[in-house]
């Protein structure tokens, strides 16, 4: 609600006192029964009274431990204070500062694990819902219009390899900072992950969209089809096209097998190509789009992290009957974030904890059958601290499936080192300084492809600070 | 978008699009390949590239009406746009050796041609086995014997064009005599596997050209995974040439079906479309 404010009052503003007795705003979600059968969003998100609410429950702490937990330093009360006098676009704007993607952020980020995981609010009862307030104000930017202002250009290019979440970030900042830059994308379209992995129900693949039409209004150029390390070189982006500085954001998609028999079947697939058959070649249309994917009945989904999550809600919105999740820790150490774990169960997903496969039948047609699983147990803690699955021998049993996929992590893109020119580690990561910049003077890099799978928000700060270093290094400033 | 310059049409299944694409046709290698999304609702599919032009930046390949995409291709003519064409991509064909014997079946004669072109370029001395089931599928004909070929051998599994039988009879002809140094063959998996075999016995070295069904060409999705030697490789980023003699032939061609039933509904869909326009 509006306050009436009599003249004079702004001398002396009236304390704000938090509602410490709310509850936490519900998440307007969609029945679970409901939405497993499309591919329409989950949650439908807050309304401005939910967020007027909410913004009434947050303590603006003095010493605000939600932005320690932020990997990029959002300026959490601020832009509450400003949710709660209704100044919508300058709450936006207080986020842009440090964030430019809000409404990827906040549907996407681990916020239990980050801002939210430390708000004060969180040591007794429920902490801030952050992430609901971040994505709303983020969906109101044509409402309530912020146009970033761009500096003159100052005649510097600037190439990005890869338009994910780091790579648009760096292209964002650079194009504010006048820099004429070029972003060159493997596929026919662009946003990473964003894109092809993490599906439409969750992230509408028209918020991406809006995201990098707003980057080409800032004069970013997209250049895609363009597979760097095949097409071009940074060398050549250097020399013949008068780039001065490449940041390398291609990402760690290359997936990773569990190298046991059957893997290769038909019907066995990983979760990059089921997901990317879906969300990117939208196979879900199929015919009306070409590239087919195999409905199954019974579908068996392996790993505990978001991957496997969207690829069982997935294989539950192309028809399953049944679809389990198979992990070989128990529910409590999935590192998928929990919201997403909690969905998933609502809307039917089975957990099948301490398993392993260890091997893929085929049935008479050719295709997947069953799986041989080994049982495990919780052994010692391992360096991440997790206790360690081990194997309890001799213990297998077999379950039945037509369509089994496996989402068990990933590995560097392949063509990084021969893009940039810079040595690859052991491990086909790029080693940089906390600045991003590589053994290459001209060339930086950030995300996936330095850290390894990660968070989009670490992805996107990778690629801010990269374009502050670039900017810096070239004007000299 | 891409455009279609040229448009050529060797037989009723068989066509040649010349596409503008300057920074790819600096960047093309015999071996490698391009993937080609029609328009904004089309699957990704694999072509070799048959020729390339850096100067006037256009690259060609040639393809054979097997199923939807390609079939829609062939109704595209000069002047019309390709929505994505991506590459190169997959390494290039490396052949080692003077004497080199290239064999292409069915579809993979599209694949066989631009290398046994190449190897000719490169003053190899160079013999071809043209295979296929009957003389109506026999591809590229005139330009196989337009190629300064040592020898050209034709064969078809019912005996309508060259000698009766397959490939692997003038293959076996070949290494008898030891008038070959390297083998390079394309086509359906019964063939390579058999003309894999035929080598091995010779001790003749011998490379596959693979075919699985892709999605990214790129390295990301995993879809293009074949057996080789034990391993798990992906021809889109290791390939598509590997050495033929240990190559699972078994998991490829079941890697290759995973998708039949919806190829049929796929052109059904089509000839319904087609149907609904008249
Ligand atoms: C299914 C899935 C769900 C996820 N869910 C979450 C989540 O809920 N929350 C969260 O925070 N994180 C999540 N992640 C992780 C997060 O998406 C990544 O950490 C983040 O996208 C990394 O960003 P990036 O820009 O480094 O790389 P990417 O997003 O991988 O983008 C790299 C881009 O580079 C392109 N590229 C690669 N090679 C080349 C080349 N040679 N030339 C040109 N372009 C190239 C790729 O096509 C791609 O577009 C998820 C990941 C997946 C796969
Ligand atoms: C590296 C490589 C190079 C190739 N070069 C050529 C070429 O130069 N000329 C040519 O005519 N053909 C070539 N092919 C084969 C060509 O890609 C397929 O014929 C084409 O995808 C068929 O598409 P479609 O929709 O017309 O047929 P569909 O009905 O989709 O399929 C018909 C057949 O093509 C195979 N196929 C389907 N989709 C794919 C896919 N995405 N990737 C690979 N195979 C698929 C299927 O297994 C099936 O046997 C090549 C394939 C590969 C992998
Ligand atoms: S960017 Fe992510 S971690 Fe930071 S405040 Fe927003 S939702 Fe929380
Ligand atoms: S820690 Fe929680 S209560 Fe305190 S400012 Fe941050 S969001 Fe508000
Ligand atoms: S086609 Fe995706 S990895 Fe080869």
């Amino acid at each position: 609600m509006p306050q009436v404010t009599t003249p004079g009052a702004a001398a002396e503003p009236k304390k704000y006192r938090p509602n410490l007795k709310a509850p936490r705003t519900p998440a307007n979600e969609e029945p679970a029964a409901e939405r497993a059968c499309d591919f329409r969003p989950v949650d439908t998100g807050y309304t401005k009274a939910d967020a007027l609410l909410e913004a009434n429950r947050c303590l603006d702490c003095k010493k605000p431990l939600c932005m320690e937990g932020c990997p990029v330093g959002v300026h959490i009360p601020e832009f509450i204070a400003k949710i709660r006098d209704e100044n919508w676009a300058g709450a936006l704007d207080t986020i842009k500062r440090d964030n430019l993607l809000p409404s990827v952020c906040g549907r996407v980020c681990p916020q239990e694990n980050q801002c939210e995981g430390k708000c004060i609010l969180g040591k007794k009862g429920e902490p801030v819902a952050i992430g609901q307030l971040e994505r709303m104000l983020g969906d109101m930017a044509d409402e309530v219009g912020s146009a970033p202002v761009c500096k003159p250009k100052n005649g510097h290019k600037v190439a990005i390899v890869g338009s994910g979440p780091s790579g648009i970030a760096c292209a964002g900042e650079l194009a504010r900072e006048g820099f004429d830059v070029t972003v060159f994308e493997a596929f026919f379209t662009g946003g990473g992950v964003l894109t092809y992995g993490i599906p439409e129900f969750r992230l509408p693949k028209d918020i991406v969209k809006r995201e990098i039409d707003g980057l080409e209004q800032l004069g970013v150029h997209f250049e895609y089809n363009a597979v760097a390390g095949r097409l071009f070189t940074a060398e050549e982006l250097f020399e013949e096209e008068g780039f001065d500085a490449l940041y390398l954001a291609v990402g760690a998609g290359l997936p990773r097998f569990l190298n046991v028999p059957g893997e290769n079947l038909p019907g066995v697939y990983c979760a990059n190509e089921y997901l990317t058959r879906v969300n990117l070649m939208k196979a879900y249309e199929f015919p009306t789009y070409d590239t087919p994917i195999r409905h199954g009945k019974n579908v068996v989904v392996f790993g505990g992290g978001n991957v496997a999550m969207d690829a069982a809600r997935t294989a539950l919105r192309l028809g399953a009957e049944k679809v389990t999740l198979a992990y070989r820790r128990t529910e409590a150490e999935m590192p998928a974030r929990r919201a997403e774990i909690h969905h998933a169960k609502e809307e039917g997903v089975e957990i099948l904890e301490l398993v392993s496969p260890i091997e893929f039948t085929a049935g008479e047609d050719g295709f997947v059958n069953a799986i041989r699983l080994q049982q495990m147990e919780l052994g010692e803690p391992d360096d991440s601290g997790r206790r360690r699955p081990v194997p309890v021998e001799g213990v297998t049993h077999e379950i039945p499936c037509d369509v089994a996929i496996t989402a068990i992590g990933t590995k560097a893109n392949p063509f990084a080192s021969p893009a940039s020119g810079v040595e690859a580690n052991k491990w086909g990561y790029i080693d940089t300084d906390e600045d991003g910049r590589t053994s290459n003077p001209r060339v930086w890099a950030g995300g996936d492809i330095v850290t390894g799978a990660a968070t989009v928000i670490l992805a996107m700060g990778a690629g801010k600070t990269a374009a502050h270093s670039i900017a810096k290094t070239i004007l000299g400033a | 978008m891409y455009q279609i310059l040229k448009k050529t049409q060797f037989s009723e299944k068989v066509f040649e699009f010349r596409v503008a694409a300057p920074r790819m046709a600096k960047k093309a290698h015999a071996g490698q390949f391009l993937m080609v999304r029609a328009d904004e609702t089309g699957e990704r599919v694999p072509f070799t590239f048959a020729n390339w032009n850096p100067d006037e930046g256009w690259i060609e390949f040639i393809f054979m009406v097997v199923g939807k995409t390609t079939r829609c291709l062939s109704q595209m003519n000069e002047g019309d746009y390709l929505r994505d064409v991506t590459g190169p991509l997959g390494c290039p064909t490396e052949i080692q050796g003077d004497r080199v014997t290239v064999i292409g079946g069915g579809v993979g004669l599209a694949i066989a041609y631009p290398v046994a072109r190449m190897l000719c370029e490169q003053g190899k001395k160079v013999s071809v086995i043209m295979g296929a089931r009957t003389a109506d599928l026999l591809i590229l004909t005139e330009q196989f014997e337009a190629l300064p070929l040592e020898h050209l051998y034709i064969t078809t599994d019912d005996g309508t064009a060259g000698e009766k039988g397959v490939v692997t009879a003038p293959l076996e002809r070949i290494c008898e005599a030891g008038e070959v140094d390297q083998v390079f063959c394309v086509g359906p998996v019964p063939m390579m596997k058999f003309s894999a075999l035929t080598c091995e016995k010779h001790d003749v070295p011998v490379v596959a050209s693979l075919n699985p069904i892709m999605v990214d060409g790129t390295g990301m999705c995993g879809c293009c995974r074949v057996e080789v030697g034990g391993k798990t490789m992906f021809a889109c980023v290791d390939g598509p040439d590997f050495d033929a003699t240990q190559v699972d032939w078994n998991d490829l061609a079941a890697r290759q079906a995973s998708y039949r039933t919806e190829e049929a509904a796929s052109i059904a869909h089509l000839e319904e479309a087609c149907a609904c326009h008249k």
